[in-house]
């Protein structure tokens, strides 16, 4: 890898749950990614800026009110919108199984249940997420 | 394994008289309904009184939880607890742009006194007591709650409840908030004055170390910062004015308890012992209500796995075994299958039935304290307390709570407890049944609340409409009434009170009050 994975991880929603997002910031930070974290209560808008302006490899979205069926899908339009559709996008939270595979077929590549290690998040990030602009 | 506390005090493998040299039972405990209360609040405690059982709960549009409510009182609950959604819990209104997908999701949505009026249609509000779990705009529910009592013919003095209004703990862990920590406090004043003029069976604070130790915090740290809260509130009551005697029998408590057992009935005793002394040495309070540390208690969210969910009814059953024996005024019990969305109505009452088993079967309710004089709960719980001074003391240092919190203190010591909990799970050190042993191959189908999208668009309509029906030139003069309040001196309460009867909505009261105060953003801290 030429260089480390530049992860924006985010909380869209209103809800301040930042205990998960926190503790993968940190795990994913020793694991050798570079993390942005945004902070609390973003607007999708707001987020896909932040991953423009950063330059970033990938964003993980947090949210535990039950947003993510609205949110979820409408970041991953705005950034083929901005023509940034090859930022892989995963996301967490309190999630029923039931809207998994409607997530994923929005173009969520991940979606992490309750009860996913740290270890489980910080491989799948090595195995899917590449450096952007750099050839595989 | 590790042979310590969740909140890292080390454990020997048995306890006996040599751990309670210098300790002596007539100061640390005196009798059950005796200062320091170390043993109960109340001389026969379950025996003269259950517990009050109340179940959490609202989502959707005010008309589904409303038959929630219904449900839950034809089952034998006791009380009710509303839970808001997001937009309500931030200050904004269902047709704001940010309430987008959130409407109705994790709590009911109440825009204004009309969604109140259904919320509340056919419960009476003299013999049910509601508490609230709000905080940035307590100011407004409370107001709206007070008006629909009044359309239903309720005097103010016979409305019991709490509204959350701990905002202190929201800047710290739960973080919805509107306006900066300074402001949030002067409306918590008005509040207060309110409350001990006009309301005196409502609990105006309900201090909470709930979503501190869900947000991460040790126990210790839960009982630390909670307690340093309280001080901070007991502190803007009587920079307000008022006696202290006046306003702390109304303050109450809210409690997480975890899975560890006894560390969590040595917290509960620790916090009763600490808060009688804080009320009666540090502020001078005479009447002894004011010494009681009154709580509401809830089983562990954060404890329930999404792996093998049946399991969470073990759990919660051995955590509300603790609250009990830990002596919790009420309590509200989990549901399995939380870790998936809101819970059914099935998993709600398995979660109520189990208090009852404890309340009716198990017996546990027989005799008060009954954990009093055991070596090793008496020792932990002095080891509890010890530690939580010496947070307390720090605290203290750095200016009290509201200096604290704008330094990024408890925030911090709470990110790191759980980076450091997450870190013994991943390694094995804490076991986790089903998560990081005896693990199974397993697909979960169990059946989760589904909350119908149509209710965002529903509630969107039903207050678009509602601005188009009101007398917009009332709503305008008592908004701006309560803009000149919060920009002066005058109690902000009133004010509020007279918005909502006009018919004002969450959104634009709060809207003001930001306006005049300015919106609080939280640097981002890892």
């Amino acid at each position: 890898m030429d260089r480390a994975l530049r992860i924006l991880l985010a909380k869209p929603g209103l809800d301040g749950h930042d205990r998960g997002i926190k503790v993968v910031a940190r795990a994913l930070r020793d694991a050798g990614c570079e993390v942005i974290y945004t902070g609390l209560h973003q607007t999708p808008e707001m987020i896909v800026t932040a991953a423009v302006q950063e330059d970033v490899d990938a964003i993980g979205l947090s949210i535990l009110s039950g947003a993510h069926n609205a949110l979820f899908p409408r970041i991953v339009e705005m950034l083929r919108e901005r023509g940034v559709g090859d930022i892989v996008v995963f996301g967490g939270g309190v999630i029923p199984e039931a809207d998994i595979p409607g997530l994923l077929s929005a173009g969520i590549q991940k979606i992490f249940s309750p009860g996913a290690s740290l270890g489980e998040i910080v491989q799948w990030v090595r195995e899917n997420v590449r450096p952007r602009g750099v050839a595989a | 394994m590790l042979k310590e506390t969740l909140s890292g005090i080390p454990i020997k493998d048995v306890y006996g008289p040599d751990d309670l040299t210098g300790w002596f039972p007539q100061q640390a405990l005196g009798r059950p309904g005796e200062y320091p209360f170390t043993r109960g609040i109340h001389p026969t405690m379950y025996r003269g009184r259950l517990w009050t059982m109340r179940q959490f709960a609202g989502f959707g549009a005010a008309e589904d939880a409303n038959r929630r409510f219904h449900y839950l009182l034809s089952q034998g609950q006791t009380g009710l607890s509303v839970a808001f959604d997001m937009p309500t819990l931030m200050g904004y209104d269902s047709d704001h742009p940010r309430a987008f997908g959130e409407v109705g999701r994790e709590g009911v949505a109440v825009d204004s006194l009309a969604d109140m009026e259904i919320l509340f249609k056919d419960i009476p509000l003299d013999h049910v007591t509601t508490s609230m779990t709000i905080n940035a705009p307590a100011n407004v529910l409370l107001a709206l709650y007070v008006a629909v009592a009044e359309r239903q013919g309720i005097r103010r003095d016979q409305l019991g409840g709490t509204t959350q209004t701990d905002m202190l703990k929201e800047f710290i862990a739960q973080k919805e908030w509107i306006v900066p920590p300074r402001p949030s406090m002067r409306l918590i004043q008005d509040m207060l004055v309110f409350g001990a003029r006009e309301l005196p069976r409502w609990n105006v604070i309900s201090i909470s170390g709930y979503h501190i130790r869900e947000a991460g915090s040790t126990a210790v740290q839960e009982l630390a910062f909670t307690l340093a809260d309280g001080i901070a509130y007991v502190e803007a009551g009587l920079a307000a004015g008022l006696d202290v005697d006046a306003f702390a029998p109304r303050l109450s408590f809210f409690f997480d308890v975890h899975n560890d057992f006894f560390e969590e009935i040595a917290k509960l005793r620790a916090a009763r012992r600490m808060w009688a002394r804080i009320m009666r040495e540090r502020f001078g309070a005479r009447n002894p209500r004011s010494w009681w540390l009154r709580t509401h208690a809830q089983t562990a969210g954060v404890s329930l796995t999404a792996q093998q969910p049946l399991n969470n009814i073990a759990r919660v059953a051995l955590q509300a075994l603790a609250a009990v024996l830990g002596g919790t005024q009420s309590l509200h019990t989990n549901s399995m299958d939380e870790t998936y969305a809101l819970p059914t109505e099935e998993a709600v009452t398995v979660a109520l039935r189990t208090q009852q088993i404890l309340a009716w079967e198990s017996d546990v309710v027989s005799s008060a304290d009954p954990f009093g004089g055991s070596y090793f709960v008496e020792a932990l719980t002095n080891q509890v307390e010890e530690a939580a001074w010496a947070s307390i003391k720090r605290i203290d240092e750095l200016g009290g709570m509201v200096a604290a919190v704008e330094a990024g203190y408890p925030q911090r010591e709470i990110a790191d407890a759980s980076f450091r909990f997450q870190q013994q799970v991943e390694r094995g050190e804490r076991v986790i049944v089903g998560v990081n042993d005896f693990v199974m191959a397993e697909e979960t189908h169990i059946p989760t609340l589904h909350i119908d999208p149509e209710v965002e668009w529903r509630q969107i309509e039903r207050t678009r409409r509602l601005r188009g029906e009101r007398d917009g030139a009332v709503v305008a003069r008592r908004l701006e009434a309560l803009r000149r309040a919060a920009e002066g001196s005058d109690n902000t309460m009133e004010h509020v009170l007279e918005c909502v009867r006009a018919y004002a909505t969450l959104g634009e009261i709060c809207g003001v009050l930001k306006k005049v105060y300015g919106e609080y953003r939280e640097p981002a801290i890892i």
